[in-house]
C-alpha cells in the first residue's frame, strides 16, 4: 500500500480556473478590518454575504455619475441607466438560465418575492385548496402562506424532517393530494445547511400537476440553479445573499403562470394606459414591478453576478465544501458541542449548541474575539421547536473564509466553555 | 469595553451557575411572567409583600425560576437579592435606576444611585442586542408590582 503525501497548495485548480483564497480576500476590503479590536473573522454569511469592491464601485458609479430614473426618460442619463438596469436583468436571466428576460421580476427581497406569489397566484385559489411547505422553512416561506390561508380559507400542510435535518420524502409525497395547489420549499435551509432534493421534489409535484416555488435565498451563492433544467415554476432570492446590495430581490416565474396571474402592487410602471374607467396592465415583467425600482441595487446585483461568474460557482462550491468538511471535523472534536443539522447533503452552514451555555452568550463572547456568528432562532422558530432548542449558534462560511478562521472559531468556543465551566 | 471580563465578570458567571432564590416558593403574594419570544428567555418572578408598621409595603421574599442566557439569569438572581427587605417604593426606584444603567444614561461611578452590586451591568449598553436579556427579570418585577401577569422586553 502506498501512502500519498499531500501538501497544502496555496491555490487549487478546478476545471482550468485558478482559485486562490488570498486573492479573493483582496476583493473584500472589509476582511482586512478589525472588530472589537481584533481582526474580523466573518462567519455570518448566511445572514448576509460581504460585498466585493466591484459591486460597491458599480453602485457608486451609478449614484455619482449616472443617477436617473429608468424606463421613462427621454434623455441620455435615463437611457443609459435603463440600458444598465436591463443588462442586469439579462445577467440574472443567464445566471438562472431562464428562457426569457421577461420572466425575471425585481422585488424588494426574497420575502417580497414570496409575498408576491402568495398574493397574486394565491388570489386565484379557492377555500379548501392546500399549500405544502416543509418543517425547515424560514418564516418568510411560512407566514405569507399562513396569511393566505387565513384570508381565503386554504390549508397549510407541513412536510416533516428527520433528526439530521433531512426532508422525509415519503411523508412529503403523501401530503401532495388532489387539493394541493402549490409546493413552496426551501432549496437550502438557512439554519441547518441542508440541501433539499429539489429536482425530486419538483418532479414529484409536477407528476401531480402541482407547481413549485423554490426559496433559493440561501442557495444561489453556493450552487447553480438552472430553472429550465429543474423545470421549476417560481424561484425567489435576495441580492444581498449573493454579494449584492440589500433591499433587492428576484422572482423568477414561468411565463405561462405569470401571464395568468393578476398584478400584486398597482401604480406607476406597471400599466399600459390608465383612465378612471379602466386600466390596462403592462406586459411582463413590468406588470409586477410597480413604482420606481431599486435601480442602484439592480446595477449592483449585475456586478455581483459578474463577480460570482468570474470566480466561478464551481470553484466557490468546491472551496466551501472543503471548509465545511474541515469545520465539521473540528467542531465535532469539541466535547459538549452538538451540531444541529447533519444532513448528508449540506452547504457550509454549521449550526450548533453547547451544553449549559445559551447561544446568545456564545455569540457575545465570540463577538468580543472579533468573530461574527449568528445566535438566535434564525427566523425558523418551528425548526428550533423541532430540535427542542430555544436557539442555536451558527457559523456560516463563504469561499473567502479560511481554515485559519475556523481554527479561531474553535479556539473561541473552547474559551467560552472554560469561562462557563 | 473590549475585554470579555467586563461583560462576563466572575460575579455574573457565578450567579448564572448558581442562581440565588431560584425556584417557585410555596407562598407568594405577587407574581409575573417575563418572556422574550425572540431569544427564548423565559422566567417568572415571585414576591411576598407584607405591610410594614408605618403602612409601607415591604418585599420580604423575592424569587424567580425559568431559563435563559447567563446575562438574563444572573440579572434575575442579583435582582432577587437586592429586593429582599426593600419597600415597594425603593424597588420601583431600583427598577428606574437599573433601566437608566442599561441604557447607558446612568454612570454609576459619577452619579448617585442605590444599585450597589447591580452596577456590574453597566457597559451592557454597548451590546444593544443583550440589553433586553438583563432587563427581562426587572420588567417581570415591574409587572408583578403593577398586577400585570405577563411582560416582554421585545
Amino acid at each position: 500500500m502506498t501512502t500519498l503525501q499531500m501538501t497544502a497548495p496555496a491555490s487549487k485548480t478546478f476545471s482550468g480556473h485558478t482559485f486562490s483564497v488570498d486573492s479573493v480576500r483582496q476583493d473584500f476590503p472589509i476582511l482586512a478590518t478589525m472588530a472589537r479590536g481584533r481582526p474580523l473573522v466573518y462567519l455570518d454569511n448566511a445572514a448576509t454575504t460581504l460585498k466585493p469592491k466591484s459591486v460597491v464601485d458599480a453602485v457608486e458609479k451609478h449614484l455619482l455619475l449616472g443617477a436617473s430614473n429608468v424606463h421613462r426618460g427621454v434623455h441620455y442619463l435615463s437611457e443609459k441607466a435603463t440600458a444598465e438596469f436591463e443588462a442586469s436583468r439579462e445577467a440574472v436571466r443567464a445566471f438562472l438560465n431562464a428562457k426569457e428576460k421577461a420572466e425575471i421580476i425585481f422585488t424588494a427581497g426574497t420575502t417580497a418575492s414570496i409575498n408576491l406569489v402568495a398574493n397574486s397566484y394565491g388570489s386565484m385559489l379557492k377555500p379548501g385548496d392546500e399549500i405544502v411547505i416543509s418543517a425547515m422553512e424560514h418564516h418568510s416561506n411560512i407566514v405569507p402562506w399562513q396569511m393566505l390561508c387565513e384570508r381565503q380559507g386554504l390549508v397549510l400542510r407541513v412536510a416533516p424532517i428527520n433528526d439530521r435535518g433531512e426532508l422525509l420524502m415519503d411523508e412529503f409525497e403523501k401530503l401532495i393530494g388532489s387539493r394541493t395547489r402549490l409546493v413552496a420549499v426551501v432549496a437550502v435551509s438557512n439554519a441547518l445547511g441542508t440541501v433539499n432534493p429539489i429536482k425530486d421534489i419538483i418532479d414529484l409535484a409536477h407528476s401531480r400537476d402541482v407547481p413549485v416555488l423554490l426559496d433559493a435565498a440561501q442557495a444561489v451563492a453556493h450552487m447553480p440553479i438552472d430553472v429550465q433544467a429543474l423545470g421549476v415554476d417560481f424561484v425567489a432570492f435576495s441580492s444581498h445573499k449573493l454579494f449584492g446590495p440589500t433591499g433587492l430581490g428576484v422572482l423568477y416565474g414561468r411565463r405561462e403562470l405569470l401571464d395568468r396571474m393578476p398584478p400584486f402592487l398597482g401604480g406607476g410602471d406597471m400599466i399600459k394606459s390608465v383612465t378612471f374607467a379602466k386600466t390596462l396592465y403592462a406586459d411582463l415583467p413590468a406588470k409586477f414591478e410597480a413604482g420606481t425600482p431599486h435601480i442602484a441595487g439592480v446595477i449592483g446585483l449585475g456586478a455581483a453576478i459578474k463577480y460570482v461568474q468570474t470566480v466561478g460557482l464551481q470553484q466557490i462550491a468546491a472551496a466551501e465544501a472543503e471548509l465545511l468538511e474541515y469545520g465539521t471535523k473540528r467542531l465535532k472534536e469539541i466535547e459538549g458541542l452538538k451540531l444541529i443539522g447533519e444532513a448528508q447533503h449540506k452547504t457550509s452552514i454549521l449550526g450548533f449548541v453547547l451544553d449549559d451555555v445559551h447561544p446568545h452568550d456564545i455569540g457575545t463572547i465570540l463577538d468580543q474575539e472579533g468573530i461574527a456568528i449568528r445566535a438566535g432562532h434564525h427566523c425558523t422558530q418551528p425548526l428550533m421547536d423541532r430540535f427542542k432548542v430555544p436557539a442555536t449558534a451558527r457559523a456560516s462560511l463563504a469561499f473567502y473564509n479560511t481554515k485559519h478562521e475556523i481554527d479561531a472559531l474553535v479556539a473561541a468556543i473552547i474559551k467560552v466553555q472554560r469561562l462557563f465551566a | 469595553m473590549t475585554s470579555q471580563t467586563d461583560l462576563y465578570q466572575q460575579v455574573i458567571l457565578e450567579h448564572n451557575k448558581k442562581p440565588r432564590n431560584f425556584g417557585k416558593p410555596a407562598h407568594h403574594t405577587h407574581a409575573a411572567e417575563g418572556f422574550n419570544p425572540l431569544c427564548g428567555d423565559h422566567l417568572w418572578v415571585y414576591l411576598t409583600i407584607d405591610s410594614g408598621a408605618d403602612g409601607s409595603e415591604i418585599i420580604n421574599e423575592a424569587a424567580f425560576e425559568g431559563s435563559g442566557c447567563a446575562i438574563c439569569k444572573a440579572s434575575a438572581s442579583m435582582m432577587t437579592m437586592a429586593l429582599k427587605g426593600q419597600t415597594t417604593t425603593a424597588a420601583k426606584t431600583l427598577f428606574t435606576e437599573f433601566q437608566s444603567l442599561l441604557k447607558g444614561e446612568l454612570n454609576p461611578e459619577s452619579q448617585p444611585h442605590q444599585l450597589g452590586k447591580l452596577k456590574i451591568f453597566s457597559g451592557i449598553w454597548q451590546y444593544p442586542a443583550r440589553v433586553k436579556c438583563a432587563a427581562l427579570a426587572w420588567h417581570a418585577l415591574n409587572g408583578a408590582l403593577n398586577n400585570q401577569k405577563t411582560v416582554s422586553t421585545e
